[in-house]
């Protein structure tokens, strides 16, 4: 052949599979998330649904100040710097906190972020007077801001915000803390239900398109400002699919690509079509509840410990599917704030019985107690089935519970009016079984422990009252030393346990299935995810 | 006539206004509380009292009914408390995507019952006859979730012909008249089809098979009509009872199901109600459930100004 015409002949074969693979190379990367949620979570900065929401609408379009670290899988994430590269206590007033905010952040419509956004921000969900108030936002983080009693503008990049009490503890309420763009809410008549559709924040997505109760899709952010954590994909298409069995199907189907939650019956019909299930320590706990008040049948610890060596806790897992992991506490042993309890969980029935007898019971005499519980709902895991699981081991050793049965909404009644409220002393229900998140110190530990916080006034809900306790709670508030607020958490955690306060069953493992198209998804050990990490 | 279509129109005003009371009151009969859409589990006293303030929940029932009431009559059905969207275009939306899904179900089940019916009225006692019958027997029996599961294992997962889930690729706002669209259509409109099927093809094969033994249909054959006219006057004397059975079930797939639309995730009125009880989002299901019999009394009313049209004795009793 001419060696010209076999050139030319080599470029035009050389041509389309060069513009095929740059094609391929700019192709959009996509990943469609069937999520277990019935409409996405609101856009405009706080967003409803609970924790589990947060890796939707919440850390994927908005940044708070102090965030959690959710792009590691193998260790508990961390405190780590948000919208605010440094914060600290005054040490002269350890109530006034001084952030140092980043310098150079854009809003995704491209006005800045400084001190007065934080200020605005503050105020969208605090100052119920401000023309930027929202009830909605608010309702969704006044609860998991607690702390804070006022805040002032110091400088154009530093803020000031001041704790009710002293509150070493603080920085973990602020990854619920999101901010959102002042200038959007202007530019859109100041209304946040037209915010909702077009939202700006700092984030590492963009909202690109919402349709209520149907999809959401993100985009990267390009220009985000943390270039460690830009989004591995393109686009990210939220789907919410509610029911268990329509999400399995979606993602076998192909219509999607990661699912939460997978229903445990179609588990090994997953497995065996290719797809993989991904799970991780998750801060949560499924346990009864007990009141120690006078005339509970759970006042002698020897009844208490009882109940936690009389389960079964792989066989719990097993019943899950493997979904599950057993509870040694109510944080997971690899916690910093685990300590070392002296009892150990386990499935003990021996010593069970003989706790029981020395108790004055027996499988002949046994000692009655009635129990709230759900009949289903978020963080319930599997409730019917899981409680009569309890219920038959907890009758092995002589105690026979009976169940009152109500809807996850009317279970959160009872459990904010405590075991002492009427609804519950009327009926004689003397523990209670609900769901825990156990994401940090405040939710894990001290909202259940600390002897203010017995309900109403909190939600410890049985009246947990420890001496010590109160003591080392007291010393983590005034101590700003991360070590030493791990050793006094975990001196509480081991009390917790040692006392038996609770009959710990489980944890949850936040379960993903992923289509053989997910090349990668770091799971953290939170109900804060990373969608950045999604690749496709 | 139009004196008729006046008295039923009268008629259709208390049954309107009672449609909005039991609506509004039902709601609140339900347990729990409308502010656990917004607030979380833990949220304390005076973060819930506050809500309740700002959605005009601390005021008496009868207020909120007069206030709501006079909003829904110049078509406002107030903000729904989980999403803030306004009730009266989330209902609308939803409505549009079950009227597409129902349109759809309701054609195959008038279709294929009639059809059936008219096969076993006129094979009386025959096979024919015995595959109908159980065939609408099935059909009214078969659980709704349980039938749109197995279709889905079957035609999505086992043979991927039809999605499993979802109203088109890119949701129900971007739905064009297409195959890829349609395919989204067939296997809930499927579940959803076999009831109305079912209740048709009994109600048919009944009636046909009683025309088939009256005395003037003996009359037509005497007088040596053939198979075909003799149907025709079959059919248009069925037909006013046919009508009003179909159009009862139109009116309840017009309701939306809201297990088929929960399992298919197909965002219809049923999806919505569902959504709207688990989150006892008040204002969303007060609106929904007040669209949906809003629906119920027009379609009656349509069926009774139809019917005197086909049947002239009607209007005149």
């Amino acid at each position: 052949m001419n060696p010209c015409k076999l050139k030319i002949s080599k470029w035009l074969l050389a041509l389309p599979l060069a513009f095929s693979l740059h094609t391929e190379l700019h192709a959009e990367t996509v990943a469609r998330y069937g999520i277990s949620m019935a409409d996405i979570p609101l856009t405009t900065g706080q967003p409803d649904r609970g924790a589990g929401a947060y890796q939707f609408t919440g850390h994927t379009l908005y940044d708070p100040l102090i965030a959690w670290e959710a792009n590691v899988g193998t260790r508990p994430g961390k405190l780590i710097p948000g919208l605010a590269t440094e914060w600290k206590v005054d040490a002269k007033d350890q109530k006034k906190w001084v952030f140092t905010l980043r310098k150079g952040v854009k809003f995704h419509d491209d006005s800045e972020f400084n001190a007065d956004s934080v200020i605005w921000n503050l105020d969208k969900v605090l100052a119920d007077k401000a023309a930027q108030f929202d009830a909605k936002q608010s309702a969704q983080v006044r609860p998991r801001v607690p702390s804070i009693d006022s805040y002032r503008k110091l400088g154009d990049y530093s803020v000031e915000i001041t704790t009710k009490e002293i509150d070493a503890l603080f920085p973990y309420q602020l990854p619920w803390f999101l901010i959102s763009s002042p200038a959007q809410w202007e530019k859109l008549g100041k209304d946040w239900n037209k915010v909702a559709s077009q939202p700006s924040g700092t984030g590492p997505f963009k909202l690109d398109k919402l349709v209520p109760r149907e999809r959401a899709d993100l985009v990267k952010n390009t220009a985000y400002w943390d270039k460690t954590r830009l989004a591995k994909t393109d686009r990210i298409v939220l789907v919410p699919i509610p029911d268990a069995m329509t999400r399995a199907n979606a993602l076998l189907n192909g219509q999607v690509d990661i699912i939460e939650t997978p229903p445990p019956d179609v588990l090994p019909q997953l497995k065996a079509s290719g797809f993989k299930l991904v799970q991780n320590v998750t801060p949560h706990v499924w346990p009864y509840h007990f009141s120690t008040y006078p005339g509970s049948p759970w006042t002698d610890i020897r009844v208490r410990k009882a109940a936690n060596l009389a389960i079964d806790r792989d066989a719990v897992v097993q019943l899950m599917s493997g979904l599950a992991s057993p509870a040694k506490g109510q944080v997971d042993a690899s916690s910093p704030w685990f300590g070392k309890p002296t009892f150990k969980l386990g499935y003990d029935l021996a010593a069970a019985r003989k706790l029981m007898a020395e108790a004055g019971y027996s499988q002949a005499k046994p000692l009655k107690a009635k129990i709230i519980i759900a009949q289903g709902g978020t963080g319930q895991m599997l409730s019917l089935p899981m409680n009569e699981f309890v219920q038959q081991s907890l009758a092995e050793v002589g105690i026979d519970v009976s169940f009152e049965v109500v809807e996850l909404e009317n279970l959160y009644r009872h459990w904010r009016a405590g075991a002492k409220g009427d609804i519950n002393a009327s009926k004689n229900i003397t523990a209670i079984n609900l769901g825990y998140v156990t994401a940090d110190p405040f939710y894990a530990i001290t909202r259940f422990t600390d002897s203010k916080y017995v309900a109403p006034n909190g939600v410890n809900w049985g009246g947990y009252n420890n001496p010590k306790v109160d003591a080392a709670l007291e010393k983590i508030r005034t101590t700003f030393d991360t070590k030493t607020q791990d050793g006094l958490l975990a001196f509480v955690h081991q009390s917790m346990v040692d006392d038996a306060q609770m009959l710990w069953v489980v944890h949850d493992v936040n379960p993903h299935a992923l289509s053989p198209k997910v090349k990668e998804f770091v799971q953290a050990q939170h109900w804060f995810q990373d969608l950045t990490t999604i690749r496709m | 006539m139009f004196a008729y279509i006046l008295k039923r129109l009268i008629y259709a005003i208390p049954i309107a206004l009672s449609v909005t009371v039991v609506s509004f009151i039902l709601v609140y009969l339900a347990p729990g509380d409308p502010l656990s859409a917004i607030a979380p589990a833990d949220a304390p006293e005076e973060v819930i009292i506050a809500l309740r303030s700002a959605y005009g929940l601390d005021q008496p029932v009868p207020v909120q009914y007069g206030l709501w009431l006079m909003r829904a009559v110049q078509g406002d059905l107030g903000l729904s408390i989980a999403t803030g969207r306004e009730v009266t275009s989330e209902v609308m939306r939803a409505v549009g995507n079950t009227l597409l899904l129902a349109g759809f179900a309701a054609l195959i089940g008038v279709i294929a019952g009639c059809l059936f019916g008219a096969l076993a009225g006129y094979r009386h006692g025959s096979w024919i006859d015995r595959i109908a019958t159980a065939l609408s027997v099935i059909g009214v029996s078969i659980p709704h979730y349980w039938l749109g599961l197995v279709l889905t294992i079957l035609f999505s997962i086992w043979r991927p012909w039809f999605p499993a889930m979802g109203a088109g690729p890119g949701g129900s706002s971007e739905w064009l008249w297409d195959l890829e669209h349609f395919r989204y259509l067939v296997l809930p409109a499927v579940t959803l089809s076999v009831i109305p099927m079912g209740i048709i093809t009994r109600t048919v094969r009944a009636l046909v098979a009683d025309m088939l033994g009256q005395e003037f249909v003996s009359a037509l054959r005497a007088r040596g009509l053939s198979g075909v006219a003799v149907f025709r006057h079959v059919a248009k004397n069925t037909a006013p009872t046919v009508l009003a059975v179909a159009g009862l079930q139109i009116g309840y797939l017009m309701g939306g199901s809201i297990l088929v639309e929960t399992v298919f995730a197909w965002p219809g009125t049923g999806f919505l109600l569902n959504t709207a009880i688990f989150q006892r989002d008040i204002p969303l299901l007060q609106g929904t459930i007040l669209v949906l019999c809003m629906f119920f009394v027009v379609l009656n009313l349509l069926v009774d100004i139809l019917q005197p049209m086909i049947d002239p004795r009607m209007g005149r009793a």
